[in-house]
C-alpha cells in the first residue's frame, strides 16, 4: 500500500517536472509579485523590512492558490479521477497524497528560494531562518486548504476567481500566524512555531477528507 | 426514525403546507418585537451616562451581528443534514439563508461604522470584532459565489455544504487568530463599551430586538424557501395545484 502511495506521489512530481513550465510559473509570479512592492511602497530599507514578512507571505498565499486550482483538472479531463473514485483505496488518502505531490512541485520551489527575497527586502539571517521554517511549516497548509476548494470547481467550466475568492478567507490564520512569527522576538518565537505546527496537524487531519467529500460530489454528479 | 422525518414533514410539499399557517403569526411576531423593541429603545430608554443618545445604534447593531453568525450556524447544522442524510429542505433552508445571512453581517458592519465614527472617531478600525464580522463577511460570499456558479440542483447543494463546513470548521480559529492579531499589534487601544450590568430599561428592548431580528430572519427564510421549493418542484402536480 505504502508503495503504491508513495508511487502516486513519484508520478504526479514526474508529470509535473517534466514540463517546466507548470512548476516554473508559479515560482516565476512568486518572485514578480514580491518586487513589485519595492517598487510600489518606495525602496526604504526600513519600511521594506518591517513589511517583508508580510510581503513574502502574501505573495506565496496569491501563487499557491493560483497553482493549486489545477491540482484536478487534467486528472479530471483524462478521466483519471474516474479510476480514482474507482481504487480500492480510501480517495481521502488519494488526494492526500496528490497535494503532497503538489507541495513538493509548487510548494517547495517557493520556500527554497525565499531566503532570496528576504535578503532583497534587507532581512536580518536570523528573520530569514524564521522566514524558511514558516513557510516549511505553513505552505503544506496553504496547499492542503487550497485542494478543498480545488475539489469544490473541478466540475465547473470558467470558474475564474471563484477558488480564491472561496478559500482565502480560510488562509487568514496562517497568514497572521505566519508573518507575526517572523516578526517576533527571538526569545518566544517557539510558541509561535508551536502554533504554526498545530495549524498544519489540524490540516492535515481534516483538509484531505472534505476533499475528497467534494471530489466525489464533484465527479459523481 | 429521521428518514421517516423527513418522509412525513420535511418533504417540500409537506413543508410548503404547513409553513403557510405560521406566516401570519411569525409576522406578527416580528411586528410586536420590532415595535416594542423600537419604540422602547429609542424614545423610552434613558441616554447613556457617556455616550448620550448615540449609544441607540445597538439597537439595530447587535441584534444584526447576532443574527448574522446565528445564521452561519444555521447554515452549518443544514450542512451537517445535508451531506449525511440528503435531506432536501435542509439543502434548500442552507442556500436561503446565505443572502440573508450576508445582508445582515454587511447591516452589522455598516451601522458598526456609523456607531464608531462619532464614538472612536473613525469609520473603521482593525478591532478584532470587526475584522472577525468581515471575514464572515468574506465567507458568505464566497458561498453564495460558488452557489451561482453550479447549474445542476444536487450537485449546488452538496458543494455548497461542504464549503459551509469547512467554514463553520475554520470560524473558530480564524476569530481567534485576528484577536491574537490584534493584541499582538497595536495592544487594546479600543476596547468594546464596556456594560456588565445593562440597566433594565435598555436591556428589554435590545432582547426584544433580538428576538425581533431572528423571527424576521426566520420569515424571509421561510419566504425564501417557499419560493425555492415551487422553483425547484415546478414539474410536480401540487405545484401546478397550489399556483393554478
Amino acid at each position: 500500500m505504502i508503495h503504491d502511495l508513495l508511487y502516486i506521489i513519484y508520478y504526479e512530481m514526474r508529470e509535473t517536472l517534466d514540463q517546466a513550465f507548470t512548476w516554473l510559473t508559479p515560482l516565476l509570479f512568486f518572485i514578480i509579485v514580491v518586487c513589485l512592492f519595492p517598487l510600489a511602497c518606495g525602496p526604504d530599507p526600513v519600511l521594506l523590512t518591517k513589511m517583508a514578512p508580510g510581503i513574502i507571505w502574501v505573495a506565496a498565499l496569491l501563487s499557491i492558490i493560483i497553482s493549486i486550482g489545477n491540482l484536478f483538472r487534467t486528472d479530471s479531463e483524462e478521466g483519471f479521477l474516474d479510476l480514482i473514485l474507482l481504487s480500492h483505496y480510501p480517495l481521502s488518502l488519494l488526494v492526500f497524497c496528490k497535494t503532497i505531490s503538489h507541495w513538493l512541485t509548487h510548494c517547495l520551489p517557493l520556500v527554497l528560494i525565499s531566503p532570496l527575497l528576504g535578503f532583497l527586502l534587507h532581512l536580518s539571517f536570523q528573520k530569514e531562518c524564521a522566514l524558511v521554517v514558516t513557510l516549511l511549516l505553513g505552505t503544506p497548509v496553504l496547499s492542503l486548504m487550497g485542494s478543498i476548494g480545488a475539489a469544490l470547481t473541478v466540475g465547473i467550466r470558467r470558474h475564474g476567481l471563484l477558488l480564491p475568492i472561496l478559500i482565502m478567507p480560510f488562509y487568514i490564520p496562517v497568514l497572521i500566524v505566519g508573518s507575526a512569527t517572523i516578526l517576533a522576538e527571538a526569545e518566544s518565537v517557539s510558541g509561535y512555531y508551536a502554533m504554526m505546527g498545530a495549524f498544519m496537524l489540524l490540516s492535515m487531519a481534516f483538509a484531505p477528507f472534505l476533499t475528497g467529500a467534494a471530489l466525489r460530489i464533484g465527479v459523481t454528479q | 426514525m429521521i428518514f421517516w422525518m423527513s418522509q412525513k414533514f420535511l418533504s417540500p410539499k409537506a413543508f410548503y403546507t404547513t409553513t403557510t399557517h405560521f406566516l401570519p403569526w411569525i409576522i406578527t411576531g416580528v411586528v410586536l418585537c420590532l415595535s416594542y423593541g423600537l419604540i422602547a429603545g429609542l424614545f423610552i430608554a434613558p441616554a447613556d451616562y457617556q455616550q448620550g443618545d448615540g449609544f441607540r445604534i445597538i439597537y439595530v447593531h447587535v441584534p444584526s451581528a447576532f443574527t448574522a453568525m446565528a445564521i452561519y450556524f444555521v447554515m452549518a447544522s443544514s450542512a451537517i443534514l445535508v451531506l449525511v442524510w440528503r435531506i432536501k429542505i435542509a439543502a434548500i433552508c442552507m442556500s436561503s439563508s446565505a443572502a440573508i445571512g450576508a445582508s445582515f453581517t454587511f447591516l452589522a458592519l455598516i451601522t458598526g461604522s456609523i456607531w464608531g465614527k462619532p464614538m472612536w472617531g473613525t469609520w473603521w478600525v482593525w478591532d478584532a470584532r470587526l475584522t472577525s464580522v468581515l471575514i464572515l463577511l468574506f465567507l458568505y460570499l464566497g458561498f453564495i459565489a460558488l452557489q451561482s456558479v453550479i447549474k445542476e440542483t444536487q450537485h449546488k447543494d452538496r458543494a455548497a455544504s461542504v464549503i459551509a463546513l469547512a467554514g463553520a470548521i475554520n470560524l473558530p480559529i480564524i476569530h481567534y487568530s485576528v484577536v491574537w492579531w490584534n493584541t499582538l499589534h497595536q495592544g487594546a487601544t479600543i476596547s468594546k463599551l464596556d456594560t456588565p450590568s445593562i440597566d433594565p430599561s435598555m436591556l428589554y428592548p435590545l432582547l426584544s430586538m433580538i428576538v425581533g431580528f431572528m423571527l424576521f430572519y426566520l420569515l424571509i427564510l421561510l419566504l425564501r424557501m417557499r419560493n425555492q421549493i415551487l422553483l425547484r418542484e415546478i414539474k410536480t402536480e401540487w405545484v401546478k395545484e397550489v399556483l393554478l
